[in-house]
């Protein structure tokens, strides 16, 4: 179905898959309350000399119409629960760590610096830019600096949203190369429209070069306002499409 | 019963009677549906033609110093301001204060409300409601900008909007009009338990009466909940409390938990009763009794029991425990099952009918028809892992709207045109509602069909400007086609206030019974005088349904006439014996 974006972690296709299956469920209750309420339309028109038909229901019709979509509805209710816990149920084990902080009206990421740690004074520091390298899990710890975002990355079916006061943690695993888009989806002010941001999935060559290159260009001086050189321009090393 | 001397005043603007009361009512909250629908129009302009100011909109306010374009924090504040007045001033008032206080006592056979000063007080509650919230725009900084769901932070510091009177009037507001539900709640329940007519058993009673019911006992039991969090959040912005800011200890999704708690609820607050019109409608219209009585009213009862305990589902991607989501994904799965009883129901009232085509009718098929499909819908959110990607765009922008237009105000046309005989004494023109009827269907669906589709692109709801997004750029033909419907559907809503007042004031005189329905109100005079029934109040005999029965010669059977009909059970409360 090329009506959504493209699908590039491991799990959009978990998502993807859902939603076609509840579309053909859906779908054929759709196609046959419809039809039924045409033809009914059409055929119980008003004619002279037809009288309607007395009843006030059947017991066999309304079990038959209760038990069948409860049927389907607890296998979509035990599909999704499986889905849903393989997403958001736990985070993978993985060293790769990314901090995103949603401000008004701006995602700032961030990185550990040469130290190994967070929150020190070498991390390394990028606004609406974030660089993830390719068939690895990545651990996303979410955090508001002020009112609610949600930070979306339609590609990935990635959508958390980032609650002042609290950190949560999010996880995925890129699939596949290239320059995707980045949004605010929790309404925030003034700017929301504006809060985009730019993914960068990287090979992990690629990344490994990157980052390296950023923690040594912070490290020296340990500024507190600390970014990587040219990391705010636009991308330097276009990745592969 | 003395209304031959009742002044002016006491008879049209302080009055006690339910149904001037009702009437009151239907025209404050249509007169807020126009202002609604004009704010959707801004929003869907900014949409369609980003580029281009508004028509006019060099004459307007907040449009005049941005050369007619509509800036950001504007874009905000209408479609803030178009979920609040829609839900707010006018779908909840429509439901509970037009219809609710109009039929109850009418359908049941009562000669009012248990409290008429109370009903009148509810109804004076919510007017200053209506004005605060109409005010906040002409306030410094114009109304409120964050949403109909108003979530803290954004909505509880100032500095996050720069908005600070408006919000404050729409926290207000909110109050003043959820204090009028609860005093309405709390007299239709009263009036429903204790002053049915005699025989108006509880399975006697017709299924809009059900509705009404079931939506009082909602209203009264989620509306102090919303309340409660309106209080804490005014404090949060005007004492200095930190209810709901992390950095005075406060819990930020305390306020989703309570918000949903009661607007969950209010999502069946406001579909219900026009389930229980559209009922009676089908079986009038079809001359057949209803499909499964029984199966409907407790098909009510549950879709009620099970809105309480369903609220978390809009907060999946909230942060919220995702254990906490699989249940809530659990409840929510659980309750389309009753909507699905509702349906086929329906389906089996039409079936083996005599379809007569009114707009009442026609109105009422097409809820059938668009509650399908935003039925259907929210079985997309329910799945927990589509909604990851679903929330917060389109596709939930198309439910609401597919259950709240498609469904909630198709039944209050169904309901307008049924009932506007009984209110106003005269009948609307046929023609004119009918064509209204086929214009507005087709461009319901034209606008809000394709945001389905815009939703699975991906596409944001609330944001402004979806050109900004390269994944987005080419929905924006999409976008200039919705917008285009849009317009085309609020243009046809001129043909109903036309219609609505030309008939007012011209229309042909209504007799008693002009659908040959058998529900109580159709024994009353149209319009029915103070006090409704004259000296003696109506007998029941029978449920509400009882059209066709063979061995009478009418094809319909009132709940108070007193005919035996040869070898028939005398109750239409069973299903089936």
């Amino acid at each position: 179905m090329h009506w959504f974006p493209e699908g590039v972690s491991t799990y959009s296709g978990t998502v993807d898959g859902l939603f076609k299956l509840i579309l053909i469920v859906t779908g054929v209750a759709f196609v046959l309350t419809e039809v039924l309420l045409f033809v009914f339309a059409w055929i119980y028109r008003r004619r002279e000399g037809r009288r309607a038909t007395y009843t006030h229901g059947n017991n066999t019709l309304e079990l038959i119409w209760t038990i069948v979509p409860a049927v389907f509805l607890v296998f979509l209710a035990f599909a999704s629960a499986r889905g849903w816990k393989a997403i958001k149920g736990s985070v993978p084990m993985t060293d790769e760590v990314v901090t995103v902080t949603g401000a008004q009206f701006s995602w700032e990421f961030r990185y550990r610096g040469a130290d190994g740690a967070f929150d020190t004074p070498d991390d390394v520091v990028i606004n609406d830019e974030l660089r993830l390298p390719v068939g690895k899990p990545v651990k996303i710890r979410l955090r508001s600096k002020d009112v609610i975002h949600s930070l979306f990355l339609p590609n990935f079916r990635l959508k958390q949203d980032a609650v002042p006061g609290v950190t949560i943690e999010v996880w995925v695993e890129p699939t596949k190369t290239g320059t995707y888009e980045i949004a605010c989806a929790e309404l925030c002010g003034f700017g929301h429209t504006t809060m985009r941001g730019t993914l960068f999935v990287l090979s992990a060559e690629e990344y490994g070069a990157w980052l390296a290159e950023a923690q040594a260009a912070v490290a020296p001086p340990a500024e507190p306002t600390a970014g990587a050189p040219g990391a705010t321009e636009t991308p330097q090393q276009a990745p592969p499409a | 019963m003395s209304e031959h001397e009742t002044p002016f005043i006491r008879k049209y603007i302080f009055s006690e009677d339910h149904k001037v009361i009702g009437i009151q009512f239907l025209f404050v909250s249509l007169l807020f549906m126009i202002v609604g629908g004009l704010l959707a129009m801004l929003v869907r302009w900014k949409l369609g033609f980003p580029d281009q100011p508004v028509p006019l909109g060099t004459h307007l306010p907040f449009l005049a110093e941005n050369e007619g374009h509509i800036g950001d924090d504007v874009y905000n504040m209408a479609f803030s301001m178009h979920g609040s007045v829609m839900i707010f001033l006018a779908i909840i008032p429509i439901l509970a204060g037009a219809f609710g206080n109009f039929l109850i006592p009418l359908m049941i056979g009562a000669r009012d409300m248990a409290f008429p000063k109370l009903n009148m007080l509810s109804f004076w509650i919510g007017v200053p409601g209506g004005i605060l919230m109409a005010s906040s725009f002409f306030v410094e900084g114009g109304a409120a900008q964050t949403g109909w769901t108003s979530y803290p932070p954004l909505a509880a510091v100032e500095a996050y909007t720069g908005v600070g009177t408006g919000q404050n009037l729409w926290i207000i507001s909110v109050l003043f009009l959820g204090t009028a539900s609860i005093m309405g709640a709390v007299n239709y329940i009263t009036t429903i338990v204790n002053m049915r007519a005699p025989g108006m058993y509880f399975f006697r009673m017709p299924l809009t009466i059900w509705a009404l019911f079931i939506t009082a006992v909602l209203q009264l039991m989620a509306t102090p909940v919303l309340a409660s969090a309106l209080g804490m959040l005014l404090f949060d912005r005007t004492l200095g409390t930190h209810f709901f800011a992390p950095t005075g200890g406060g819990q930020v999704l305390l306020w989703q938990h309570l918000f949903w708690f009661y607007s969950h609820p209010a999502v069946y607050i406001m579909i219900l009763p026009s389930m229980g019109f559209v009922s009676d409608i089908l079986a009038t219209f079809a001359r057949k009794p209803i499909f499964g009585y029984k199966a409907m009213a407790f098909s009510i009862m549950g879709i009620a029991g099970l809105g309480f305990i369903v609220w978390g589902h809009h907060m999946f991607q909230s942060g919220m425990n995702p254990a906490l989501g699989t249940a809530f994904m659990a409840s929510t799965m659980v309750i389309a099952l009753p909507s699905a009883i509702k349906t086929f129901n329906w389906l089996g009232t039409l079936w083996r009918g005599q379809i007569h085509y009114t707009p009442a009718m026609m109105n009422a098929m097409a809820f059938v028809s668009t509650f399908v499909i935003g039925g259907l819908s929210g079985i997309f959110m329910a799945s927990t892992p589509v909604d990851i990607f679903i929330h917060d765009t389109y596709f939930i922008v198309a439910h609401i709207h597919y259950v709240l237009f498609g469904g909630t105000l198709f039944g209050i046309f169904a309901a307008i045109n049924y009932w506007f005989p009984k209110m106003f004494g005269r009948m609307l023109n046929q023609t004119v509602n009918t064509i209204h009827f086929v214009l507005t269907f087709i461009f319901f669906n034209l606008t809000f069909f394709p945001m389905h589709i815009l939703g699975m692109g991906g596409h944001m709801r609330r944001i402004s400007d979806p050109n900004l997004y390269e994944f987005l750029k080419p929905w924006q033909p999409w976008n200039e086609f919705i917008s285009i419907n849009a317009f085309l559907l609020g243009a046809t809503q001129l043909l109903f206030i036309a219609n609505f007042f030309w008939s007012l004031f011209k229309g042909k005189k209504a007799d008693r019974n002009p659908w040959r329905a058998n529900t109580l109100e159709w024994v009353a005079t149209s319009p029915a005088p103070h006090g409704n029934w004259g000296d003696q109040v109506p007998t029941v005999y029978r449920g509400p349904y009882e059209f066709s029965v063979p061995g009478v010669a009418e094809d319909y059977l009132p709940q108070s006439s007193p005919a035996t009909v040869p070898g028939h059970a005398p109750a239409g409360a069973a299903a089936r014996a």
